[in-house]
Parts: C-alpha cells; structure tokens; sequence
C-alpha cells in the first residue's frame, strides 16, 4: 500500500496503447498473420486425420473389391448314368461322395476340343477350384433323375484364374496381318511361314528389348568391377562378355531370335488354334501349339493375327497356357461372374475361392454372446451399487480407481489372464467362444460400469426422491424409476462395449483362436475363430487371393462396428433427455 | 419442558419451547437436532403439530425448516453425511425407533417437494405407483378408484381423464404439482409434507395449489415450508418461524403475523432480513 | 448331469415363489394386522433361500465328487503312477475314453475296473450331490415358510440378498485385477527364480541384456541355439514405435482439440467429431492390415526413391499408423480438458486485447497444460500396450536401433509369437511372454494412476 502510494500519480507510469503509427500496425498485422496461421494449423491437424481415415476406407474397399464376385465357367457337363451304382442312384450321400473329376475332365475337354497330353490336360483341369463341382453335386443330390443326362452348371474357376478375370493378367495385344501364312501342323511344335515378312515388327521389338537388356548387363558389369566383394573382377568379365554377345545379337537385325519367358508373350492366332511363339523370324516363327489348329490350310491376310501378351510370363501368376485357354472360354461366352455368397456362406478353407466368412461370423456372435451375457448384468450391477447403494469409504474409493485403470490396461494382458486362468488354472477348452466371451467380458466391464454410471447420474435425484417420498424402497426407488430411465444411455454404453469388443483381436491370439477352423462352431466350447482373428490370420497367407478376402472381411467387420455405432448414436439421440 | 410464557420475551436467544403438548397433536417432536458432517443445522427443535390441519414453517433460506421438513419422514437418511438427534413421534410412536421400517414411515408421510417431479410416466401409473407398492389395492379396478378418488381430491381428474394415460411430464407446472399431490395422497397418508410446493409455479397456479390445501386439512395433517409470509397466512392456521437453525417462535398463524413475541420474527414479518 | 440339477433347480425355486407368495396372499387376505412386506416379496425371499443353498452345494460339492473318483481310479493303480503327473494324465485319458467308447484296442483288466469305479463314484456323488441339494434348498424354504407373517420383513431381507449380489459384481473388477496380478505376477516369479525350469535367466540378464532369443531348446541336439533373454532391444523398439507415433499424434490430436473446442462452428463440429470418433472406432488388426499392405510398400517405395534402404517392416510405418490411430484419442481428452478451462480467464484475456491465438497459447493451454499432459501419457500406455498394428507391420527381429527406417519389435509382439500356437508352462520361453506381460502391466499402470491423479488434481481445480 505503501510503496504504491509512493509513486507519483503523473509522468512515465502514464504509458498508452500507439494505435496509429506504421510500426503498431504492422504489429497488428503481424498479430493477426500468426492468428491465422495458427488456425490454418488446427484445421490442416483434423484434414489429415480425415484424409487418413478416407485414404483408409477407400483402400480397403478397392482391395474388397474382388472378393465379392466369383468367376465360373458355364459349361455343358454331361453326367453319366453310372456316376454312382446302380442301387445308390437315390442316396444323396453316395452322389455326394461321387469321384467327380473324371467329369469334370470330360466337360473341359468338350468346351476345349483338341487338347492332347497330360500336360495341357492338367492345366485345364487346374483351372477349376477343387470346390467346382459342388453346385453340380448338390443339383444330383436333390434331383437324382438328372443323372445321365447333359446339364449346363457352373464350374467355379480357381483363385488364379479368377483373379485373372479380375483384373491379375496381362493386356493382350492383337494385330491383323497383311500376307498370307501356313502351319506345318496342327498340335505339338510346328512352324509357321508367312512369306510376307509378318514378324519384321516383332522381331525388331525383340531386338531393342535385347539391346536393352545388353545394355543393362554392361552396367551391371561395371557395378560388379567396382564393388569390394573376393571375386568381382572374375565375376565382371564375365558379365561384359555376356553383354557383348547380347549387344552382337542385337546388331544382327535379321537373325531369328528366342524367346523367353521374361519378353512379352508373341503368339499367333490361325486356323482357329494358337501358337506360342519360342523362335522368331522375320517371316517364320516356330512355336508351340497351344490351343489345336483346325487344319494346315493356308490362312489368307486378316484371317490370322499375331497377339502379343504385354506382361512377361515370368512377371504374372499365370501362364500362357492358362490364358490361352481362359481367353476362349471368354471369348466363348462361357466365363460369369456373380455375387460371391460363398464368402458368406462357408466357413474357412486353404482355397480362397472356397474361403468364407460363416464360420467367423457364428464365432463372433457366439463370443459376443457369452460377453453380452455376462458383461451388461455384472456391469449394471456393479454400477448401481456404486453409483447409489456404496458407502464413500476408502474400499469403495480403491474399487473406483480399480475400474479406471482396468479401462486402461493394454487388451493383450487380459489374453495373459485369460490363458494363465481360464485355460491353464480352470482347464477351460482352448479356442472355445466361452473363453473369448469371458475374457472379452472382463475386457469391456470397465466400459460398461463407467457408462451405466454416467448415465445412472444423469437421472435427477427428484425422481428418486419422489419415489422414496411415497414410501418405496431406495432398492425400488432405484430399479422401478432410476434405472429404466438410466436404460437408453447404459444401452448405448453397452453397444459401444461391445463393439470394442467386435473389433478386438489380441486376447483372442493368446486364448488359441487363431486355429484353422474350417467347420461352423454350433456351441460356445467349440473350436471357433472370430472375424478380427479371421482377418488377421488370411492377411498372413502368401496368396493373392487371400488379400482380398482379408479386405472383404475387413470391409463385413467395418459394416457391423457402422451399424453398431450408429445405432448407439441413433438410441442416443432419440431417447436424449435433458432434465 | 414448561415455561413461563411471560419470561418468553426476554430469553429470546434461547430456542422456543413448545407449550404443553396436546392431545390432539399428530406430529410430537422433541429436542432435535441435525448435524450435516461439521455442521450443526438444526438446534435442539421441539414442536407439536395438531391434525387436521395446516402448519407452516417459514424463515430465511438456510434457516433449517427444509431440513427438519425431511426429519418428519426421514428423507435426511439418503444424505450419508447427515445425523439426526432428538425424538419425533407421530401418533405417539417414535420415528426413528430401530424397528421401525422407515417405508412404512414414508407410506404414512407423504411428501410434495419443490419442483413438481411426476415420474416420466403416464398420469395413471405416477398415481397407482404408491398404492402398488403397499399393495393398497385388491384389484385392478380397486386400484382405478384409488387412482380417480386421488385424482379428484388434488382436483386434477376433470383436467386429466380423458388422458390417463399421457406423460405426467407433459402436464403445466401447476397440474405437475397437483398430480405429485394426488400421487402423495394416494397412499392415504397420516400426514403430507410440503417443502415450498409453490416456489416454481405461477400465481395462478399457486393460487389453485393453496386452495387445494385448504381443502385437504380437513382429512390430513398438512405441514408447509414455504418463503412467503403471505402464503403461510394464508393457508395455515399454525406457524412457526425458524432462524439459524432456532424454531424461534410458534404459534396460532394469526398471532404470529400480528402479535409476535420475538423480536426476530417481528424483523422477518415486517421485512427487516430474511 | 449338471442340466438335470439346474432343471431341477429352476423348477424348485419357481415352485417356491409361487407356494410363498400364495401362502403370503391368503394370509394377508384374512383380516388383522395391516402385512408389511407384498406377497412377491415373499415369493422372491423364498426364491433366494431355495437358490443360494442350491447352488453353494452344486459349487462345493462337484469339485469334491470329482476328486473322490480321481482318487478312486488310482486305489487300482500302484503309487508310483498316482504320484507321477504325466501317468496320471495318460490313466484318466483312458478311462475317459472308455465311458466315451471311444477307447482304441482292447483295454487292461485294471484300466476297466478303474473305470467302472469312475464312473460308479461319480455318479452315486452327483446323486449325493444333488440330493443334499434339494434337501438343504427346501429345508431352507420350509424356514422361510414358516415365517411368513403379517410382521415378517421379507422385503427387507430380499434386499438385503439384493444388495449382496450388486456388491459382488462391484468385486468382479477387483477380482480382474487380482487375476491380472496374480498370473503375471506368479509365471513371472517362476521365470525368474523357479530352480527346475532350464535356461532362466537372472533379473539382471532380463533388466539389462541387450540380445533377445528366446528360443526354447527342445532337444539335447539342439544346443547350439543360444537363448538370451535381453529385454533391452524390445524396449528400445517399443519406445521408438511410440515415439513416433506420439510424434505424430501429439501435434495432430492437440491441434484437432484446439481447432474443435475454440474456433469450429457447430456444424464443422457435428462434421468432424464422428470423422474422429470413426477413426477412434476402427480395430487396430484393419489398421495393421493397412499399415502393412499399404503404409509400409509406400514408405519402402519414397525411400527407394531417395535411394534409402527401408526395411519392408520399418518401425516408421508401424509408428505412422499408430500415430493415426491415437489421434482421436489425444483429442477427445485434450478436447475435454480444455473445454473444462473456464470461460472468465479467456474473457480476461480477451479483455486486455489479445487475439483468440495469444489467448489460447498464452491463456488457454497453460491452465489446461495439466490435463493435456495427462492425455499424452495415457496415449502413450496406449501406444506402448497396442499390439495388432505392431504385430501386422513391425518385424520380429529384435534389433537395438534407433533407426525408424530399421525393423525392430516390441513387447506385445514377442509376447504374441510366443504365446499364439502350442505353450507349455514349464518352459523358460513362454514364461517370458509372461514376465513381458508383466512389465507391459506395470508400466502401464504407473503411467495411468499419474495420468488419473493429474486429472483429478486439475478437476479440483476448477471445480
């Protein structure tokens, strides 16, 4: 007080905001310049996570893609009367259990006719998915009269070749000839002469890929010179002495040339059949036949075509020969494509085209059952004794703090829990629904407890006090008013639990639900596995194919945490009621 | 606990003793005292409240007469921190006798609060909730009539029978507040508390509420808690005023507003604090 | 078996409710003193007094049958077989397979009659079970019964049960902690000092060790593999993952909060929380998915083309994605705590002429600072506990670097490759996964109770 009234009440103490000069106004601006900058910095933070969630969400869906439709071929299968014994005709089983490949051999090689040896035979047949001939079988087993007659079904294709049609192959290139050409021959290796120098073009691709390649030798000769490892310079000269030869190869513009496996495919299209060019020459190629020439015959100009498979045979997960044969049925007619149901209607397999979901949907639901089951009671109860029967001491005090850090405990420890004490201490049955349901349980109740709290405190006390004030019970005061009122917000915590626990995947790993489990689990102590574990498990395969049945799980899992968070937001915002 | 009422005056910081009890008194209560935790609210209160017919406690907020209000039914059980002291009797029987189902209590108090608190329920179930419970009704249309015969005496049936089963929310805040009424007496009561059941209502309404008060006391015994003087003059023909916790004075309503002994309650009548 | 006693159960106690409140009913019908508990409530009494007996003795009296037919096997058996744990195992296998059928070849004359003993105890123990049951539930009723009167406090009694069951579901929360404890608590202590179990190292070697191989020697032949248990690399390698993805999120999630609570518009708001709230609610095994099939070629691919060498399992993109997934997380706790910073110091703020930025970094976050602060270490425990990102898009190698371009692992993995496919619990390798579990515990736990008693100091605060 003192000091202050010290001070003189007039001079430099009496110091004004300058407003006017340039400098305060640059200030100004500058202030406002970081004002804006500091903004942008707050909107850019939430972009980023949406692009992030977008960028997300599209690229699972584009990879979920082709696990949705499925390919087969529509082809005539005649089945014949003795596929099963005389007396079995009308057992299902037995048709069931009938060798089915011999069939399926015949219909192949009726839609493709020509194709000799066991090699070609093979590879038409590989085509197929082990699980083609189930829709045939189960066409027999219901209607046994079809036995012996011609039926038109489709065959589902192989993962390989679906994922062809989907999209894995390679763009083909066809180009009209302008002279006339003869094939010596109508399978096996033959050669074809077209005396109007046809292949000139090709053949010069072939050799600028081949100086290419030269070239790219002698780099990597003076990258081997130059290194430190015990035997580069050895290694070098025998490098640069390949890229001579190669470059050599390449100057001589008018020497026929090989080719492999790592240059695009050459093939030739003549007389109905195909052939796979392995030497090529400005006016004659020699090849292999792959799908059968009609005849020998002379084929006119534009009657034949040469077609080039753009991706190198080495760079693709298919052959020649897979193509040449898929691309007829295609340009048959005979190649569908439809709705996968199967993905939703089987249960695991090592096939990707027979893998599906049902056996991890039922998984989940079960589990999620027994969490339900046991989380939403214990959890509700636990909430209203705390929330309104507790004394305020220090044990109910330690049980508080307990629920709060259990909120917080990394999920995999409770998969430490569920293994050290319901499989090992209790001898639970592994991989069981019932383990992951409990151990899931313990998971969300902390979850659940918080929000049936919350919303057990979101009652006002006047209906409690009204109840009590006509003589109920506190016990009735709380389940006959407080807590019906308390449902909509305990439910929405509930189906925000559970989602959570939809979505959980490693205390389930530790409990041994990452069996491979082709069967539908029936109860909840059977061997099962659950979507997220699902998910996990295809996206460790190697297969292709597997990566979009993994995205196709993703994208069913996502669809039910959308609808269950929906619908916690739809109960939230229709049941809302502010007191 | 006699005393000499001419020496009333000068002892005026002592707390006012209530004169011989009569035999006509529902409400007995003696020496009571209420601590929340630290603090003492209630000092050493000794009141009788005759039947059939309407007490009002009146004061400045914080006076104490909302909480001795809830020792009559016990309310003040809910509050953990909260001790009661002292003995109250209803009908000569101590309510806060161990053995005592403090249920029951309630059933025979019932209780009217502040802001009108029907239960988010249809206007049948707010008032056969109570009569369910103590399973007052032998059957369904033994509880229809409980159910009308309270409605009637809160005078809400004529506005409300044709939408029995409508949200008791959705009602205006004084046939909130006559719903609550009818839902206490449905239960027939011994005797109905009132923590200023008007506070939130419009004059109108109050109005209505008042009359409906004058209108029970001939079958309950009424008490009210209420910050209007003009209120308590009017429906009560008992007050008593209450300061710090102190029942400083009580007595005939009419002499309390024109003759009081206490100084302090003079201050309050005429306006000096409250 | 064990439907037919919980049939048998359920009928009792519906049986009970219903003769109870009956008996109840027709008293309170006779006229007299007013009754002071409603017929259900006598009902429900009996109810409980019929249930809680019933199943007390189904619980205590099942293990027991199934001891005394354990014991009974092996009267036919010499001691050496009963004493020996793996016999055991082998004898009760059997004579499980013979009561199922299922037994393969022609079974020994002991092995029969054991089984025959078997099955004999224990189906005369679950009659005995079940009797004493039954008897002791209507023993219990007939007392109730008996009680009923017009002063009979069954409501209050009922309650009572009431309150009793909602106090031990208050205490499965405790009981999930202790489980938690004793688990991890007990295989660790085994790891560490069990004398019988080969190749444990000491807490030093644990605490300390810089190599990490844990490779359980299954045949003398196999020898050479040397097994260290350095818990150092995992460390280093959990720390880096989620430094990274602190890095990420921290700046993000804050910025997010700051932007949602102080400058967006409702509608930008009623946007953005669910894009959050979307993200928040995404299973981490999609966003390990994505981190590997995506994040990880993608980062390679950039890095390739600055001529970096990336492991395809870089802790970068296992970060990255972590850091995504933590955003929400960040800023819904930031969100709240600086919304809980009350109105009058911004107005002071405002007051003296500062723009809504000066008055957010000079105002704002210095009075929320506590509660941030606390946000970012529950991020971090989240971070550190994760375990589906890691698994899908870290390595398994355990390297010590620093390096994010490096691949490195963490706890939750190994304790993962370890744990998922066949475990027994006498070896030193899967009783690492529980000494991991155990450090992934604590760490977290210590990091949440400071976290939890920040928050609640800033409440008070403000309070």
């Amino acid at each position: 007080m003192t000091d202050i009234s010290a001070q003189p009440t007039a001079g430099p103490l009496r110091r004004r905001v300058d407003t006017t000069s340039p400098e305060a106004q640059a200030a100004v601006r500058r202030r406002y310049r970081s004002e804006a900058r500091f903004r942008t910095y707050g909107l850019l933070a939430i972009l980023t996570a949406a692009v992030f969630l977008v960028v997300l969400l599209i690229d699972i869906g584009a990879r979920a893609l082709p696990a949705f439709t499925t390919t087969s071929l529509q082809l005539n299968v005649a089945v014949p009367s003795d596929l099963v014994p005389a007396d079995q005709k009308n057992n299902p089983a037995a048709i069931r259990g009938a060798d089915f490949l011999p069939v399926m051999r015949e219909a192949l090689k009726t839609a493709i006719p020509g194709v000799q040896g066991r090699g070609p035979e093979r590879t038409l047949l590989r085509l197929l998915s082990p699980g083609a001939p189930d829709d045939l079988r189960e066409r027999l087993a219901a209607n046994p009269s079809l036995i012996g007659t011609t039926l038109k079904v489709p065959l589902l294709l192989s993962a390989t070749a679906d994922l062809y049609f989907k999209g894995a192959g390679t763009p083909i290139n066809t180009r009209s000839s302008r002279g006339a050409a003869t094939p010596s021959g109508t399978t096996g290796t033959i050669t074809v002469s077209a005396p109007g120098n046809d292949f000139s073009e090709n053949l010069v691709t072939v050799k600028l890929a081949v100086a290419e390649r030269a070239q790219a030798l002698a780099a990597e000769a003076e990258r081997t010179a130059r290194s430190s490892a015990p035997n580069a310079a050895e290694r070098a000269n025998e490098l640069r002495a390949e890229a001579a030869a190669m470059a050599a190869r390449a100057k001589d513009t008018a020497a026929a040339e090989t080719l492999d496996s790592r240059l695009p495919s050459l093939l030739v299209e003549i007389n109905g059949g195909l052939v796979k060019v392995s030497q090529l020459a400005a006016d004659r190629i020699e090849g292999d036949v792959l799908l059968p020439l009609a005849s020998t015959n002379e084929a006119k100009a534009s009657d034949w075509r040469i077609v080039t498979y753009v991706t190198p045979e080495s760079s693709r997960k298919i052959g020649d020969q897979e193509v040449a044969f898929l691309e007829r049925f295609k340009a048959n007619g005979q190649v569908e494509k439809g709705f996968n149901w199967r993905f939703f209607t089987s249960g695991d397999s090592r096939e990707p085209e027979l893998a599906g979901i049902r056996g991890a949907i039922v998984g989940t639901a079960l589990t999620l059952l027994v969490t339900l089951v046991l989380c939403v009671p214990v959890g509700v109860a636990a909430a209203i004794y705390l929330e309104e029967f507790a004394p305020k001491n220090r044990f109910t005090d330690i049980i508080e703090v307990n629920i709060n850090n259990l909120a917080a405990v990394p999920s995999i420890v409770f998969g430490l829990l569920g293994l050290a004490m319901f499989l090992n201490f209790f001898g639970l049955p592994r991989s069981a629904p019932l383990v992951g349901g409990l151990v899931l349980a313990l998971l969300v109740l902390p979850t659940i407890i918080i929000a049936s709290r919350a919303a057990l405190k979101a009652v006002p006390p006047s209906i409690k006090e009204a109840a009590l004030g006509v003589g109920a019970s506190h016990q009735q005061a709380i389940f006959h008013h407080v807590l019906p009122l308390a449902m909509p917000g305990i439910m929405t915590g509930t189906i925000i639990g559970m989602a959570h626990a939809l979505g959980e995947t490693a205390p389930l790993l530790m409990i041994g639900m990452v069996a491979f489990i082709v069967d539908v689990p029936t109860s909840v102590t059977d061997a099962a596995t659950v979507l997220p574990v699902q998910i996990f498990l295809w996206s460790d395969l190697p297969e292709l194919a597997f990566k979009a049945k993994t995205a196709g799980a993703i994208v069913v899992l996502l669809v039910f945490l959308f609808v269950m968070n929906g619908t916690a937001i739809w109960l939230r915002k229709r049941f809302e009621r502010r007191w | 606990m006699k005393m000499d009422m001419t020496t009333q005056g000068i002892q005026a910081a002592q707390p006012y003793v209530a004169a011989k009890s009569s035999t006509a008194s529902k409400v007995v209560a003696r020496g009571v005292n209420v601590h929340y935790g630290e603090k003492h609210a209630l000092k050493d209160v000794s009141v009788d409240v005759p039947d059939q017919a309407v007490m009002a406690f009146i004061g400045p907020s914080g006076c104490g007469k909302s909480t001795f209000l809830r020792c009559i039914n016990r309310m003040n059980d809910t509050i953990p921190i909260c001790r009661v002291t002292g003995k109250i009797e209803i009908d000569s029987k101590d309510i806060y006798d161990p053995s005592l189902d403090v249920v029951q209590l309630r059933a025979r108090v019932g209780m009217v609060f502040q802001k009108p608190n029907p239960f988010p329920k249809s206007i049948y179930e707010n008032v056969a909730y109570g009569p369910r419970i103590h399973g007052l009704a032998k059957s369904k249309t033994d509880l229809d009539e409980i159910v009308q015969t309270s409605l009637e005496k809160a005078g809400l049936f004529k506005e409300v029978k044709d939408r029995l089963n409508d949200s008791g929310t959705g009602l205006s805040g004084g046939q909130q507040q006559r719903l609550c009424i009818a839902r206490a007496i449905a239960v027939s009561p011994d005797v109905i508390l009132m923590d200023e059941p008007c506070s939130a209502l419009d004059p109108i309404a109050t109005a209505k509420i008042e009359e409906l008060i004058d209108e029970l006391r001939s079958n309950f015994c009424i008490i009210i808690v209420t910050h209007s003087m003009q209120q308590a003059a009017r429906v009560s023909q008992r007050t008593a005023f209450f300061h710090l916790g102190i029942l400083v004075e009580e007595g005939e309503t009419e002499t309390i507003f024109t003759n009081p002994r206490d100084e302090r309650t003079r201050d309050y009548i005429t306006g000096r604090f409250g | 078996m064990t439907a037919v006693y919980f049939i048998t159960l359920a009928c009792l106690v519906i049986a009970g409710y219903f003769i109870a409140a009956q008996r109840a009913k027709s008293l309170r019908a006779a006229p007299g003193a007013a009754f002071h508990s409603l017929p259900t409530y006598h009902g429900m009494l009996a109810a409980v007094s019929l249930f809680v007996p019933m199943v007390l003795v189904f619980a205590i009296g099942t293990p027991i049958v199934k001891h005394l037919a354990t014991s009974s096997v092996f009267s036919f058996f010499p001691p050496e077989v009963a004493n020996d744990p793996l016999q055991r195992g082998v004898v009760l296998r059997d004579v499980g397979n013979i009561l199922d059928g299922r037994h393969q070849g022609e079974p020994s004359a002991t092995l029969r009659s054991a089984a025959t003993s078997f099955a004999h105890v224990l189906s005369t123990g679950r009659l005995i079970v079940l009797g004493a049951g039954v008897a002791l539930g209507i023993a219990s009723l007939l007392l109730v019964l008996s009680r009923i009167s017009a002063t009979f406090r069954a409501r209050n009694l009922f309650e009572r049960f009431v309150i009793a069951a909602l106090v031990l579901c208050a205490l499965v929360a405790i009981l999930t902690t202790i489980g938690i404890v004793f688990s991890v608590v007990w295989e660790t202590y085994r790891f560490f000092f069990d004398p019988t179990l080969k190749g444990r190292p000491t807490v030093t070697d644990f605490l300390f060790g810089t190599e990490w191989n844990p490779q359980a020697a299954l045949r003398a032949d196999q020898g050479d593999i040397k097994t260290a248990y350095g818990f150092i690399p995992l460390l280093t390698g959990t720390l880096l993952i989620t430094f990274i993805a602190i890095l990420v999120a921290g700046p993000l999630g804050l910025f997010s909060a700051i932007y949602l609570s102080e400058y967006a518009t409702p509608r930008f708001r009623a946007w953005a929380k669910p894009i959050l709230e979307i993200l928040a609610g995404i299973p981490t095994v999609v966003l390990g998915f994505f981190a590997a099939l995506t994040v990880a070629p993608l980062i390679r691919g950039w890095g390739e083309s600055f001529g970096l060498d990336i492991a395809s399992e870089s802790a970068l993109a296992a970060g990255l994605v972590m850091g995504m997934m933590i955003i929400p997380f960040i800023s819904s706790l930031s969100d709240d705590v600086i919304n809980a910073v009350p109105q009058s110091l911004r107005d002071g703020a405002y007051a003296l002429g500062a723009t809504k930025s000066e008055t957010i970094k000079k105002v704002v976050l210095p009075a929320a600072l506590p509660g941030i602060v606390s946000a970012f270490m529950l991020a971090i425990s989240r971070a550190i506990g994760e375990t589906m990102i890691v698994v899908m898009a870290a390595g398994l190698a355990a390297n010590l670097t620093l390096n994010p371009l490096d691949a490195v692992t963490t706890i939750t993995v190994q304790i993962k490759t370890i744990l998922v496919g066949d475990q027994e619990f006498d070896s030193a390798k899967t009783l690492a996964a529980f000494a991991l579990g155990f450090v992934l515990f604590f760490v977290t736990l210590v990091l949440n109770i400071i976290a939890q008693q920040i928050v609640r100091r800033y409440r008070e605060q403000y309070d």
